[in-house]
C-alpha cells in the first residue's frame, strides 16, 4: 500500500442533499411553493442511485440517511482519516436533470447556498464548487458572478454528459466568467439524461451507464481541444472528475493522429493535443481503472508522459477502494507529493491564496 | 495515412513487404449509381430515383460531417477509368493487393448498403443486392478476395434470413454490422444476427461509423469531422460494453467479433474499467458467468487500422503486449485517406512469429481461411 501524507488536497468530495426539502429555506416564495404545491420528487439522478453498490462503500454507509449527508460522517471518514488540509465538495444532486431552465436556476442557487451554510461553513478545510444551470448560458454566468465572491468558491461544476458538448462555443461565456474569477472548470461523471447516456443509445443498466462515463468524458476532451477552449481561453484549467484516466494515452495518441490529419479543419488548434492536456486539463485520481500490481499503472503514468495531470480524491462517498488504499500500490513519494499537494494547489489557484493568506496571518 | 507529418527515420520501417500480408478492411465501390440495379427489383429502381435512401439522418447524399477529401479517400486512388475511388478492381490491384502483396483481403461495402436506414424493406433488398454484387464484381474475379454479408441491420428477423441464405459460401468470410444503431449492439433486436452468424460459423465485422439516430456523444452532437472520426472509438467501446453486459457472449458462445477501423488502444483501459465496475455491481447482470475482461479476450479481435501513434512507438507496442500478438488483423483501410502504409506500421524489434500472426496468421485463424 502506498500511504497518504498529511496536508493533502482531495479534490473530490461528494455531500450529498438529504432531500428536495432541504433546499426549500434556501428557495423564495414563489419556488418553495412549485416544490410543495407541485409534490416534486427528491433529485436523485439515475447516474448514482442512492442504494447502488458504488454510491457509498459499505463502511461509508449511514444507518439511516443518503451517504454523504453527514458531515461528521465526511469529517471522520475522510476529512480527517486521510489528513487533507483542503477538501472540495461537488455536490451531485440532480438538480441538471429538470428540463425548465427557471427551475434549474432557481435549485442551483438553492443547492450553492446549502452548501455554504451546511458545509462551508462547518469547516475551514472545505472548498466548494459553483453547480450551474447549463441550460441557460446567461443564469450560468451570473450565478458564477453571484458565487465568486466567496473566495471559498474554488471551481465551476458541469456534468460531463450536459445538453450540447463542452466545447460548443454557446458555452464559452461560462469559460470567461471562470477564467475571469480563477475558478477551473470541473467536469464530473454523471448525466442529465437530456441525451441518450452513451455515445449508441440507451443502454438496459446502471452498470452500462457507469462504464459509459470514461467514453463520455473521451468526447468532451475532443470537443473542448479541437473547438478552440484553450485558444481563447489559455488560462483556463479543466479537472476531468470521476472520469477514471487509464484510457488517456491511447486517446490521445489517436487525436493526436487525427488532429495531424486533418488539422485543416480547425486551424485555430495551433498546439498539439497532448500539449494542451499538460497545460490546460487535469485528471481526479479516482477511479483508477487499472490491475492492482504497480507496474502496470507506473507504464500508463509513463504513456502519459507528465507526472502533473492527477489530483488526488477520494470520491467519497462512492465506492471506489477499500479500507486507506486510496493510492495505488507502488507510487514513488514524488509522485505522491504531486498527486496530493503540489498538483492540485497548482491547480486550485484559490487554494494557493488562501494558503498564503493563513502563513501571513 | 497520406500525410507525413512526423519526423522519423526511415529506418524505422522495415522494408518494402515481401512477406504475404492479409488486409482486413478494404471498401470496394460502385462506379455508377446503378450499378446495383441488376440484383434490384424494379419496384426500387423507380423508388430509389424518387425518394432516395431514408437514413437515420437528413442529408439526401453525402455525409452531415464532411469529409476531409473527396469519399474520405486517398488522392491518388482515382482510378483511371473513371469511377470513385475503390470501385476498379483492376486498379486496386495494381495500386493495392499486387505491390502488398496482398493475399487475403476482407470486403466492407459502405455507403447506401441497407445498414442505417429507416425503410426496412428497401434494407433488406440492398443489403441483398450488395452481396451479389460483391461476389459477381469482385470474388469471383480475384480469389485473394472475401466479401462481408451485409445485412439490414436494425431488421434482426429478415437480417438472419440473410445470413443463413450465404450459409457454407465460400465467397464470404463475415457478416457485416456498424458501430453505431438505433440501440447499441448488444440489445435484443439484433440477438438474430448474432445467432445466424453463429450457426453459420462466420464472425461478426463491427465497422466503424453508422448512423442510428442516436447524438454521437452522450452530450449531444459534435460540430466537426475530427470529432466524428475520433470518436468512433468512443461509440465502439459503448457497443462493445454492451455486447459484454447484455450477455451476449453467454447466450452465444461460439461467436467471434472483430472490431474494424476504430482503433484498439483504449481495449485495455475499457477492459479494466468493466472488471472493476463490474466486481462492484455484478448482481445487476447475473446473466454474466465470467469477468466481462473474459468475455473480450475470448470473443474480440481488432483491426489495426487507424494505428494509433503515440511519440514513442515502444509504449503502442506495451499496449499490443495487454492485448494480446493473437488478437490484432493487419488492415490499411483502402483505398481510405487514413490509409496505414503496410511496410511502415511495424517497427524492426517485432518478433518474426508476432510480425507474421499480426500480418496474415491471425487474420486466417478468425476467418477461417488457411
Amino acid at each position: 500500500m502506498t500511504s497518504p501524507i498529511l496536508g493533502g488536497v482531495d479534490c473530490d468530495l461528494h455531500p450529498a442533499v438529504p432531500h428536495l426539502t432541504s433546499l426549500l429555506p434556501y428557495m423564495n416564495d414563489y419556488w418553495r411553493d412549485q416544490v410543495t404545491t407541485r409534490g416534486m420528487t427528491d433529485l436523485v439522478s439515475q447516474s448514482y442511485p442512492t442504494n447502488s453498490p458504488i454510491s457509498a462503500r459499505p463502511d461509508w454507509r449511514p444507518a439511516q440517511g443518503k451517504p454523504g449527508s453527514s458531515y461528521d460522517d465526511m469529517r471522520r471518514q475522510a476529512l480527517d482519516r486521510f489528513g487533507v488540509a483542503y477538501g472540495i465538495c461537488n455536490p451531485l444532486y440532480g438538480v441538471q436533470m429538470v428540463f425548465s431552465e427557471d427551475m434549474q436556476d432557481a435549485f442551483c442557487r438553492a443547492l450553492n447556498d446549502w452548501l455554504v451554510k451546511e458545509w462551508l461553513d462547518k469547516d475551514t478545510r472545505l472548498r466548494g464548487s459553483i453547480v450551474i444551470p447549463t441550460q441557460s448560458v446567461e443564469k450560468s454566468v451570473a450565478e458564477i458572478e453571484r458565487c465568486a465572491a466567496d473566495r471559498r468558491f474554488v471551481q465551476v461544476l458541469m456534468l460531463v454528459m450536459g445538453d450540447v458538448p463542452l466545447g460548443k462555443r454557446e458555452l464559452w461565456p461560462i469559460y470567461a466568467a471562470a477564467e475571469k474569477h480563477g475558478l477551473p472548470v470541473g467536469v464530473h461523471a454523471g448525466s442529465a439524461y437530456h441525451n441518450p447516456p452513451t455515445s449508441v443509445g440507451w443502454g438496459s443498466y446502471h452498470i452500462e451507464d457507469y462504464v459509459a462515463q470514461a467514453q463520455a468524458f473521451q468526447t468532451q476532451l475532443t470537443s473542448v481541444i479541437v473547438e478552440g477552449v484553450f485558444a481563447k481561453f489559455p488560462n483556463l484549467k479543466m479537472v476531468m472528475l470521476e472520469s477514471g484516466f487509464t484510457w488517456l494515452p491511447a486517446f490521445l495518441w489517436r487525436l493526436h493522429k487525427f488532429w495531424r490529419g486533418v488539422r485543416m479543419e480547425t486551424p485555430w488548434v495551433d498546439r498539439a493535443p497532448l500539449e494542451i492536456v499538460r497545460s490546460n486539463i487535469r485528471f481526479s485520481l479516482q477511479p483508477v481503472d487499472a490491475p492492482p500490481e504497480p507496474e502496470t499503472l507506473n507504464r500508463l503514468f509513463d504513456h502519459m508522459q507528465s507526472d502533473e495531470l492527477i489530483l488526488f480524491s477520494t470520491d467519497y462517498p462512492h465506492w471506489q477502494f477499500d479500507g486507506d488504499e486510496v493510492l495505488p500500490k507502488g507510487l514513488s513519494d514524488d509522485l505522491v507529493r504531486k498527486i496530493m499537494i503540489d498538483n492540485p494547489m497548482a491547480t486550485y489557484g484559490r487554494l494557493s491564496q488562501s494558503a498564503t493568506k493563513e502563513m501571513t496571518r | 495515412m497520406n500525410v507525413q507529418l512526423r519526423d522519423r527515420p526511415e529506418t524505422a520501417s522495415t522494408t518494402a513487404i515481401k512477406t504475404a500480408i492479409a488486409d482486413c478492411d478494404i471498401h470496394p465501390a460502385r462506379a455508377t449509381k446503378d450499378e446495383l440495379y441488376p440484383w434490384l427489383a424494379k419496384r426500387w429502381h423507380a423508388h430509389l430515383e424518387t425518394y432516395g435512401v431514408p437514413a437515420y439522418q437528413g442529408m439526401m447524399e453525402g455525409p452531415p460531417y464532411p469529409k476531409a477529401q473527396p469519399n474520405a479517400s486517398r488522392r491518388d486512388a482515382w482510378p483511371p477509368e473513371g469511377g470513385q475511388q475503390g470501385s476498379s478492381l483492376s486498379f486496386m490491384q495494381k495500386q493495392h493487393l499486387d505491390p502488398n502483396n496482398v493475399v487475403f483481403g476482407v470486403l466492407n461495402p459502405l455507403g447506401a448498403t441497407g445498414q442505417g436506414m429507416r425503410n426496412h424493406d428497401l434494407a433488406a433488398a440492398l443489403a441483398s443486392a450488395i452481396n451479389d454484387w460483391q461476389i459477381e464484381k469482385w470474388t469471383s474475379k480475384d480469389k485473394r478476395l472475401k466479401g462481408s454479408i451485409v445485412v439490414a441491420n436494425e431488421d434482426g428477423v429478415t437480417a438472419a434470413k440473410e445470413i443463413r441464405k450465404r450459409a457454407g459460401d465460400p465467397n464470404y468470410v463475415q457478416v457485416l454490422l456498424l458501430s453505431r444503431n438505433v440501440e447499441p449492439l448488444g440489445q435484443r433486436r439484433y440477438w438474430p444476427i448474432y445467432e445466424a452468424a453463429e450457426e453459420i460459423g462466420l464472425p461478426v465485422g463491427v465497422h466503424a461509423f453508422g448512423f442510428g439516430g442516436n447524438p454521437i456523444t452522450a452530450s449531444g452532437w459534435p460540430s466537426y469531422y475530427i470529432e466524428e472520426m475520433v470518436g468512433h472509438s468512443q461509440c465502439q467501446q459503448t457497443a462493445l460494453a454492451s455486447l459484454v453486459l447484455e450477455g451476449v457472449f453467454e447466450r452465444y458462445p461460439k461467436l467471434k467479433m472483430v472490431m474494424v477501423e476504430a482503433g484498439f488502444g483504449w481495449a485495455p483501459s475499457l477492459a479494466w474499467r468493466l472488471d472493476k465496475v463490474w466486481e462492484r455491481l455484478r448482481s445487476e447482470v447475473p446473466h454474466l458467468k465470467r469477468k466481462p475482461s473474459e468475455y473480450i479476450r475470448d470473443h474480440i479481435w481488432w483491426t489495426t487500422q487507424p494505428m494509433e501513434d503515440p511519440e514513442r512507438r515502444e509504449h503502442l507496442f506495451q499496449m499490443i503486449e495487454w492485448i494480446g500478438w493473437d488478437k490484432l488483423l493487419f488492415a490499411t483501410d483502402y483505398p481510405h485517406w487514413d490509409y496505414d502504409e503496410p511496410s511502415r506500421v511495424l517497427p524492426a524489434g517485432v518478433s518474426d512469429a508476432n510480425r507474421q500472426a499480426f500480418y496474415l496468421d491471425n487474420a486466417r485463424r478468425v476467418y477461417g481461411v488457411i
